[in-house]
């Protein structure tokens, strides 16, 4: 592995010759990204840009933030702002920007068995599920998507985990595979936009309840702090993170779309 | 179900076409696999020619364990990898985290006890049949172990396509230590587990089927060169 690098390095100073070297960073990333093909789409454009490889190990928020505490990464990027302030504050990361955002949505089937579809008020969405025992799936993984579902539990009143195994059913795995098994059993689905329009074993469900600003889903970006961690190549995070913020890292991302619509809406400050 | 005869003509276009991506993916595959498969032949086959043919105290107990091995769950195997090779864990300084490396490392350590086990029975019973032959030629234990590993080559040879078998299908160990990162630690299965996770069954399904037949050419590939040996000999 040494001797490689070595190798590697000195091939690079001889070839090389002053043009950038060849560097890679890991991100910590949220599923839903990588998912909907975010990633395909906007890498290869940073990548032709600054010559630095950008590796995504796309899972859970919680999982991603734990696995950036661990060090194993060099970028954070997920949705979960709480959970990111924190992690910035307990000193993992050096600074949170906000990066886009889209919203959540719940999805139903055809059937509607709770008489949810076209509702826009989600607390009252999801009160109504519960009254009536229609199945609802949780993602049950600590993710960002599943913080945001708890907390909209909360403010409906529903203290939906007693009903756990019953009516209430938590997949404790990812969006997708929640989505598969939350379809394959009729039950209702809390998911982002972005994940949604791109998934493609959608069967006869549609999406129930949208609209409620209190499903606003916020992404952040955080390069992770070299005090804490100093495998991290901070340069090459840095400019990342920094591309990702700036004019033309917005532009990319509002230009990605899946089936003509916009998945992710470019919302970093600009000075 | 209409997913199912989807996937055998997406699987056929995917092969026919040659996708590049494909291909970067079913090698990495291989040589995760492979490399782990014949790691875990060099630890597993002296182990368990040793534990087969030497008698000692607690002998059953060390067999019981051998074989409960065997059942070591992936995703706690890749979690233990993981927390070894993290940045934050004792063997942080490597850097293999998320590298092929650490897949084949996690790979070996769920095979090697089905090696071990395995060959622990296969070379027994031999050596029961050749106990008293071994014994009047005065062999060594280090030459009874060569003699028994070569003449049960053939059967060895199966008892590595299981571990082989067992190490190209498990996807809960490589995408803990793996990533399942683009380009770089994305094998047949994670990537199975990927197109899942975006609905997409008949691609995940198609893959499914490259990854069986894949499978099913390694496994030729070795009972050919079973054959043509087993001939030779004969000749």
């Amino acid at each position: 592995m040494f001797a490689k690098h070595v190798t590697a390095t000195a091939l690079a100073l001889v070839i090389g010759g002053g043009a950038w070297a060849q560097e890679a960073i890991i991100v910590q990333s949220t599923t839903s990204t990588a998912n909907s093909g975010l990633y395909d789409y906007l890498l290869p454009i940073f990548t032709d840009k600054t010559g630095i490889t950008v590796n995504v190990v796309a899972v859970g928020t919680g999982q991603a933030i734990k696995n950036a505490e661990n060090c194993d990464g060099d970028v954070l990027l997920v949705h979960a702002k709480a959970s990111e302030e924190k992690f910035v504050a307990d000193g993992f990361g050096t600074e949170r920007t906000d990066l886009m955002y889209n919203d959540f949505v719940v999805v139903g089937p055809a059937a509607d068995p709770a008489g949810v579809a076209g509702m826009t008020d989600v607390q009252g969405a999801l009160a109504q599920i519960a009254e009536r025992g229609a199945l609802f799936a949780s993602r049950g993984d600590d993710s960002g998507t599943h913080k945001k579902e708890l907390q909209l539990w909360a403010e409906s009143g529903v203290d939906p985990t007693s009903a756990s195994g019953e009516w209430y059913r938590e997949t404790g795995s990812g969006m997708g595979a929640t989505l598969n098994t939350g379809i394959g059993m009729g039950a209702y689905v809390l998911t982002d936009r972005a994940t949604w329009i791109s998934f493609e074993n959608k069967q006869d469900y549609t999406i129930a309840v949208q609209g409620d600003e209190d499903m606003f889903n916020q992404y952040g970006v955080i390069p992770i702090n070299p005090a804490k961690c100093p495998s991290v190549n901070v340069d090459a995070a840095q400019s990342f993170a920094d591309w990702l913020v700036s004019a033309e890292g917005q532009e990319v991302i509002a230009g990605f779309k899946v089936a003509d619509q916009q998945l992710f809406f470019p919302n970093a400050p600009q000075n | 179900m209409q997913s199912i005869s989807e996937a055998f003509g997406l699987a056929l276009a995917l092969v026919l076409s040659g996708d590049a991506d494909l291909i970067e993916i079913v090698l990495l595959s291989l040589r995760v696999s492979l490399t782990a498969t014949v790691v875990a032949c060099l630890i597993g086959l002296p182990i368990g020619a040793l534990v087969a043919i030497a008698r000692f105290r607690g002998r059953n107990a060390v067999l019981i364990v051998m074989n409960a091995l065997m059942g070591l769950p992936p995703v706690v195997v890749g979690l233990l990898v993981y927390l070894y090779l993290s940045r934050s864990g004792p063997l942080g300084f490597l850097g293999l985290l998320y590298t092929p490396t650490a897949m084949i490392i996690a790979q070996t350590i769920l095979i090697a006890p089905i090696v071990a086990a395995l060959s622990r029975q296969v070379l027994e019973d031999l050596h029961a049949e050749y106990a008293d032959q071994f014994r009047s030629l005065c062999l060594t234990r280090v030459q009874t172990i060569q003699a028994l590993l070569w003449d049960a080559r053939y059967s060895l040879l199966t008892v590595g396509l299981a571990g082989f078998g067992r190490a190209v299908a498990e996807v809960g160990a490589v995408i803990i230590v793996g990533g399942n990162i683009d380009h770089l630690t994305r094998v047949m299965t994670t990537a199975i587990a990927l197109e899942t996770s975006k609905g997409d069954l008949a691609l995940a399904l198609a893959l499914g089927i490259i990854l069986l037949v894949i499978a099913l050419c390694v496994n030729g590939a070795v009972q050919s060169v079973r054959m043509t040996a087993v001939k030779q000999a004969y000749v």
